[in-house]
C-alpha cells in the first residue's frame, strides 16, 4: 500500500524503526494530490507545481510525520487566510499553541492548509473563498463543514492526519459525512491561543483521523494548560492510547430520544441502532435518557455563536492585514473593506450576532439564550449522574449534493441539530464511522461523554472500530 | 418578531457593512426567517436561570508582571495593507 | 436667575506596571512605533488575553484608598466600536459588574471639608496613539493594551475649583499608593468633565455637556469656567441646550463643539468569553488594605497630633508623599520635644525657598542635619532669625555648612550687654521722641527702637535681648 494510505501509527512505527523516512512518505502525499486534489479540492490555494520543503525537527515521537492542518490555526510564516478574502495573504508572526506542541513533538506542518467554510461558518465547505470541497466518497456531495478539507483529506489519503476546529459540530459532521474519526475534546481542554476565533466559548480545536487510535495519540500531543489562554484547564493530561484495547461490558449508554424523532432519515436511523445493538453486543448497556431542552439549541446556538463572532470579526477591517477596500476616508475603508471581503454566509452572522447584541434587544436574545444555555448543561449534567456516556447519530443526514442547502439558510443551520449542544455544554464527544448507505455515503456515530472524561470516548470508539470493518474502507478516487 | 429594512440598515451601520440594495432586500428576509425561528426561546420560563456566560467553573486567570520578548516594527507591520515608516496608515478620518 | 454648576468628573489613570494589561509587552514610552507590541495588543487573530496580577492588585488599592465597596464577583466586558486606535475594535473594560462602587474622597471647600462620591472605579485597556496627516492617519499601537482604571465621580462638583480641588487630592492619594504617574502632561492621568447648570434649588440636573480635550489640571477648571459662563448666558437668553461633547481649546480659551455623533452610541457590551470572572474575596481584601502606606488624610491627622501642627500646615506638609517624608525625617530628628520650631521652619522659609526655586521642598539641596544645626544656632541666640533665613539661602546656593556661613559672613549675633549697651545708649540719645512713646505707654516704640539697634548693628543684635535691656533703662530711669 501506498505510504500516504496507511495511519499514523503505522507510518510512526515503520518511522521510528527507520523502515521509512519522513521524505518518502511527504512524496508520496505529494504524488497523491497531485492526482486527486483537482477533483476533490480539499487544500485551500493549492497550485499544481508547488511542492514546498519541510524542515522538520524530525525527533520522537513523530519523527517528521506530516500533520494537515486546518486554514484557521496560525503557523507562523504560512498563509493563513480562514478561506476568506478579508484575510488574503496574512502570514502570522506566531504559531498557534498547538503547532508549538505539534513541532517540539517533531512534527511537520504540511505547507498546504486545509479548506473550510470562511471563518467557519457554515456545515458544508461550500463557503469558501475558493469553492467547495467535494465529498471523497460521491464528488457531487459535500464533504460537510466547516472542517471539510480536512476530512476530505484524511478520507481520500492526500492526508496522514488532520487538525481542525469545532464550534457547532465543524469537526464532527464533516467527519461522519467522509467516513473518518472526529474528535471534539472538552472545552478548555485544548487551548485556543492562534485559533482564528469564531466563538470564543464554543471553540475547540481537535483531530480528524482515519481511526480511533490516531485520533488518541494527536488528541495527547495537543491538549494541555496553556498559560496565554486564559480559558485553558490546568488539568493533566493522560496517556489516551491507555484506553484503547479494553472492553466496555458494563459501560451505561444513554440514548437521548430526543434525537430519534418522528420522521427523521430511515437509513440513518437504522444505521445508528445497527451501531447501538453492536455496542450492546460488546457489553454495553443501553437506556433511554432525555435531553429535554434538545429543540432549543440551535436558536440559542445561533444567537450565542453569531454574538461572538460579530464581536471577534470586528478586527478584520483592512487596518492591519488582509485585504483592504480602495476608499477616501475611513469609514468608506471600514464598510467597503468588510462589504467586499466578507462572504455572504459570514456577513448574515455578522448582522445576526450584531443584531441580538444590540440596545433594546440584549435582554431578548443574548441574556436569555446564555440562560438557555445553563438548561442545556444541567440537561447533559443530570444524565451523566447515571451514565457513562451518550450516543447519537452525528447527522440527521448523510452527505447532501453541494448547492442543495445554499439557498435556504435556516436549512442549513438545521443539520447542525445533533452535534451543537456538545458544544454549548462544553462536553467532549467523538464521531467515528458506523455504515453507509445504500448509496455508498458514510454514517458517522457520535459518542458523548462527561467533560473532561475523553478517555470514555476512546474506550467505547475504539471498541466498537475492532470489532467492525468501517474504518478499513476506502473511498475509490 | 418581525425585522425590517430600516433596522437590518441600522445594524449593517453598526457593523460596519455596506449593503446593496438587492443584499439588503435578501438578508432582511433572511433574517426574519431566522429570528422568527429563534423566537422560539421566548417561551420558556428562565426567571430564577443564571446565564452561563462562562461554561468552566475556573476564576481568576492572571498572570506575572513580567515582560516578554516584543515584535519588531517589521514583524508587526508584515501584513499591513498600507504603512509609513513604522506606522500603520489608514485613510483620512473625516469626523 | 441664580444656577448652581453641577459637575463630575472622569478620570482615566494609566498604572505603572511593568507590563501591558493582557500581555506581557513592557510599557516603555518614547519607543520607536509599534515595537512595544505583540499578537495580542495588536489584536492579531487567534490571539488571546490574560489580566495582569498586578494590575489587579493596584487596581484593589486604589478603591480602598477611594473607600470603595469592592465588587466579590468582577467581570470583564467588551465595549464593541470602531475606531482605528483599538486593534480589535472593541475595549475590554467593565460594564455592570465593575471592579468597585460607592467611594469617595474629602476636599477642603471654603474651609470645609466637602465629600464628594465616587460611583465606580473599573479595569480597562487603552488604546493605540494616531498621529493625523494630511491625507492620512497615522498608527501606532505601543500604547495600546495599557491597563488604565476609569474613576467617575458623582456629579457633586459645584464649581471649577472644586473640579480643580478633587484632581489635586485624587492625584495626591494616587501618588501616595504609587501606582501611578499621574501626569496630566505626559498622558498617565486623563480627565473628562461632564458640566450642567440648573436653577439654583431645582432638583433635576439640566442638560448635560461633555468636555474633552483638556492637558492640565488648571485646564480642567479654565475650561470649566468658560463653560459655566457660557451656559448661564444660554440659560438666561432661555435657549435651548442639547446634550453634545465640547472641546477644549486652551490656546483661545473657549469650548468648541464636536460636529455631533450620529446619537446615542451603542457598545453592544456582553461579557468578553475569552476571560474569567474574578472573585475577590475578604481575605484578599484585607491582605491588600494591610499592605496600604499611610495615606495623605490618616498622615495628615497623625501630623496634627503628634507634632501640633494646625490642619492648615499639615495639609501643606502631606501635599507631596516625599515631602512628607522629608518634613517627618526632619521633625523626628529635630532633638527638642516640641518640635513647633522644626515645623515653622519647613512651613516658612524651607517652603518658600522651594517655592522660590521651584523645586519640592524634598528636593532642597540640604540635608536634615545641616537645617537642625542652623535652627539650633538660632535657638542658642547664636544667630538671629532674621540672619539665619539668609543663612538659609546662602546655604542652598553655595552648600557650605551653617557653621561657615555664619563665620563667613560674621552673622554671630551680639548678645553681650556691654557692646549692646554701648549702641542702645546711642540710639536712645537720637530717638527721644520714641522714647517719650514708650514711656508713655505706645509699646510700639519700644520696636522701633529695637529696630534701630538692629539696623546699628548691621542686623547682628539679639533682638530679644536688646529689648530686655532697652525697657529696663527706660523704666528705670
Amino acid at each position: 500500500m501506498e505510504l500516504n494510505r496507511l495511519t499514523a501509527h503505522e507510518l510512526l512505527n515503520k518511522l521510528k524503526n527507520k523502515q521509512v523516512a519522513f521524505e518518502a512518505i511527504l512524496d508520496a502525499l505529494y504524488a497523491h494530490i497531485q492526482k486527486v486534489e483537482p477533483k476533490v479540492k480539499a487544500y485551500a490555494r493549492f497550485k499544481s507545481e508547488s511542492k514546498p520543503a519541510l524542515n522538520p525537527q524530525l525527533n520522537a515521537p513523530m519523527f517528521g510525520l506530516p500533520i494537515t492542518i486546518k486554514d484557521n490555526i496560525c503557523t507562523e510564516g504560512l498563509n493563513t487566510e480562514c478561506c476568506s478574502k478579508i484575510l488574503s495573504n496574512f502570514r502570522p508572526p506566531y504559531d498557534a499553541t498547538v503547532i508549538n506542541k505539534l513541532k517540539t513533538a517533531g512534527s511537520s506542518i504540511f505547507p498546504l492548509k486545509a479548506n473550510m467554510d470562511e471563518f467557519a461558518f457554515g456545515s458544508s465547505t461550500e463557503n469558501s473563498y475558493f469553492g467547495p470541497t467535494h465529498n471523497p466518497w460521491n464528488l457531487e456531495c459535500v464533504p460537510g463543514g466547516s472542517s471539510g478539507g480536512s476530512a476530505a483529506a484524511v478520507a481520500g489519503d492526500e492526508a496522514i492526519w488532520a487538525l481542525g476546529s469545532d464550534t457547532g459540530g465543524s469537526i464532527r459532521q464533516p467527519a461522519s459525512f467522509c467516513g473518518v474519526v472526529g474528535l471534539k475534546p472538552t472545552y478548555g481542554r485544548v487551548s485556543r491561543f492562534g485559533l482564528i476565533a469564531f466563538a470564543s466559548s464554543l471553540d475547540q480545536i481537535g483531530p480528524i483521523t482515519k481511526d480511533v487510535e490516531d485520533a488518541a495519540i494527536l488528541t495527547r500531543i495537543i491538549s494541555g494548560y496553556d498559560p496565554k489562554d486564559s480559558t485553558s484547564v490546568n488539568q493533566g493530561v493522560p496517556d489516551y492510547t491507555n484506553s484503547l484495547g479494553k472492553d466496555i461490558k458494563g459501560i451505561k449508554i444513554g440514548i437521548p430520544k430526543e434525537y430519534f424523532v418522528e420522521g427523521m432519515d430511515v437509513e440513518v436511523k437504522s444505521i445508528i441502532e445497527e451501531a447501538i445493538n453492536k455496542l450492546k453486543s460488546l457489553g454495553a448497556i443501553s437506556n433511554q435518557v432525555t435531553l429535554p431542552h434538545t429543540q432549543y439549541a440551535v436558536p440559542v446556538y445561533y444567537i450565542i455563536a453569531t454574538a461572538e463572532a460579530s464581536s471577534n470579526l470586528a478586527r478584520f477591517d483592512g487596518v492591519q492585514y488582509g485585504y483592504r477596500a480602495k476608499s477616501d476616508s475611513l469609514i468608506e475603508m471600514y464598510k467597503k473593506t468588510r462589504a467586499e471581503g466578507f462572504g455572504e454566509e459570514a456577513k448574515r452572522r455578522i448582522i445576526l450576532g450584531t443584531f441580538v447584541l444590540s440596545h433594546g434587544y440584549y435582554d431578548a436574545y443574548y441574556l436569555r439564550a446564555l440562560k438557555v444555555r445553563t438548561l442545556i448543561k444541567n440537561d447533559f449534567d443530570a444524565v451523566f449522574k447515571d451514565f457513562d456516556c451518550i450516543v447519537a447519530p452525528t447527522s440527521p443526514t448523510p452527505a447532501f449534493k453541494i448547492g442543495e442547502r445554499t439557498a435556504d439558510p435556516l436549512k442549513m443551520y438545521l443539520s447542525d441539530i445533533y452535534t451543537i449542544s456538545v458544544n454549548l455544554a462544553g462536553i467532549p464527544a467523538i464521531s467515528i464511522p458506523c455504515g453507509f448507505t445504500k448509496n455508498g455515503l458514510p454514517i458517522g456515530l457520535q459518542i458523548m461523554a462527561k467533560p473532561f472524561n475523553e478517555e470514555m470516548l476512546f474506550r467505547l470508539a475504539h471498541a466498537f472500530e475492532q470489532n467492525t470493518e468501517w474504518h478499513k474502507i476506502k473511498p475509490r478516487l | 418578531m418581525a425585522i425590517d429594512k430600516e433596522t437590518v440598515k441600522e445594524v449593517a451601520h453598526l457593523a460596519r457593512i455596506e449593503l446593496q440594495p438587492e443584499e439588503l432586500e435578501k438578508l432582511s428576509r433572511q433574517l426574519h426567517d431566522i429570528l422568527g425561528f429563534i423566537d422560539k426561546l421566548s417561551v420558556l420560563d428562565v426567571g430564577q436561570v443564571t446565564p452561563a456566560s462562562h461554561i468552566l467553573p475556573i476564576s481568576n486567570v492572571l498572570r506575572e508582571d513580567e515582560p516578554h520578548i516584543c515584535l519588531t516594527p517589521d514583524k508587526a507591520l508584515e501584513n499591513a495593507p498600507s504603512k509609513n515608516g513604522n506606522f500603520f496608515s489608514v485613510p483620512k478620518i473625516i469626523e | 436667575m441664580k444656577y448652581q454648576t453641577v459637575i463630575g468628573l472622569e478620570v482615566h489613570l494609566q498604572l505603572k506596571t511593568k507590563t501591558k494589561a493582557f500581555c506581557s509587552c513592557a510599557i516603555d514610552f518614547g519607543k520607536t512605533p509599534n515595537s512595544g507590541v505583540c499578537p495580542v495588543c495588536l489584536g492579531f487573530p487567534g490571539s488571546l488575553p490574560v489580566y495582569n496580577k498586578e494590575a489587579l492588585s493596584s487596581a484593589i488599592k486604589v478603591a480602598l484608598a477611594f473607600l470603595c465597596q469592592i465588587q466579590e464577583h468582577t467581570k470583564f466586558d467588551r465595549k464593541n466600536y470602531f475606531y482605528p486606535d483599538l486593534p480589535k475594535n472593541y475595549q475590554i473594560s467593565q460594564f455592570d459588574l465593575p471592579l468597585s462602587r460607592n467611594g469617595y474622597l474629602n476636599i477642603l471647600s471654603e474651609n470645609k471639608t466637602k465629600r464628594i462620591g465616587i460611583t465606580r472605579i473599573h479595569l480597562e485597556e487603552d488604546a493605540g496613539k494616531l498621529i493625523h496627516e494630511s491625507g492620512a492617519s497615522l498608527v501606532d499601537f505601543n500604547r495600546a493594551g495599557v491597563p488604565l482604571l476609569e474613576i467617575v465621580s458623582e456629579p457633586d462638583l459645584n464649581s471649577p475649583q472644586e473640579a480643580f480641588d478633587y484632581l489635586t487630592s485624587l492625584k495626591n492619594i494616587i501618588e501616595y499608593l504609587d501606582v501611578s504617574d499621574c501626569d496630566m502632561e505626559k498622558g498617565s492621568l486623563r480627565c473628562d468633565a461632564n458640566i450642567s447648570l440648573r436653577p439654583e434649588g431645582a432638583k433635576e440636573l439640566g442638560v448635560k455637556t461633555e468636555l474633552k480635550n483638556m492637558n492640565s489640571f488648571k485646564g480642567v477648571k479654565d475650561a470649566l469656567t468658560f463653560e459655566v459662563t457660557r451656559q448661564a448666558e444660554l440659560l438666561e437668553s432661555a435657549q435651548v441646550m442639547t446634550q453634545e461633547t465640547r472641546l477644549w481649546d486652551a490656546d483661545n480659551g473657549v469650548t468648541v463643539s464636536m460636529r455631533s455623533k450620529e446619537g446615542a452610541k451603542d457598545y453592544r457590551y456582553f461579557p468578553d468569553p475569552d476571560l474569567t470572572v474574578f472573585i475577590i474575596d475578604q481575605a484578599r481584601i484585607l491582605q491588600i488594605k494591610s499592605q496600604l502606606p499611610e495615606l495623605p488624610q490618616e498622615k495628615m491627622r497623625r501630623f496634627m497630633r503628634d507634632y501640633g501642627l494646625s490642619e492648615y500646615d499639615a495639609k501643606i506638609l502631606v501635599n507631596s508623599k516625599k515631602d512628607a517624608q522629608f518634613a517627618e525625617e526632619c521633625i523626628q530628628s529635630y532633638p527638642e520635644k516640641d518640635k513647633k520650631n522644626m515645623v515653622n521652619w519647613l512651613i516658612g522659609p524651607l517652603l518658600s525657598e522651594a517655592n522660590s526655586r521651584k523645586v519640592s521642598l524634598h528636593e532642597l539641596n540640604i540635608n536634615k542635619d545641616e537645617i537642625i544645626r542652623l535652627i539650633g544656632f538660632v535657638e542658642n541666640q547664636s544667630i538671629s532669625h532674621l540672619s539665619a533665613k539668609i543663612a538659609l539661602t546662602q546655604m542652598l546656593d553655595s552648600q557650605k555648612s551653617a557653621a561657615i556661613i555664619i563665620k563667613e559672613n560674621n552673622m554671630l549675633q551680639i548678645s553681650d550687654t556691654i557692646e549692646l549697651e554701648q549702641i542702645i545708649y546711642g540710639v536712645i540719645q537720637e530717638n527721644e521722641k520714641s522714647v517719650s512713646s514708650f514711656k508713655a505707654g505706645k509699646t510700639n516704640a519700644l520696636m522701633f527702637l529695637v529696630g534701630q539697634v538692629m539696623k546699628k548693628s548691621s542686623g547682628k543684635a539679639n533682638p530679644k535681648v536688646v529689648g530686655e535691656l532697652i525697657k529696663r533703662r527706660l523704666t528705670d530711669a
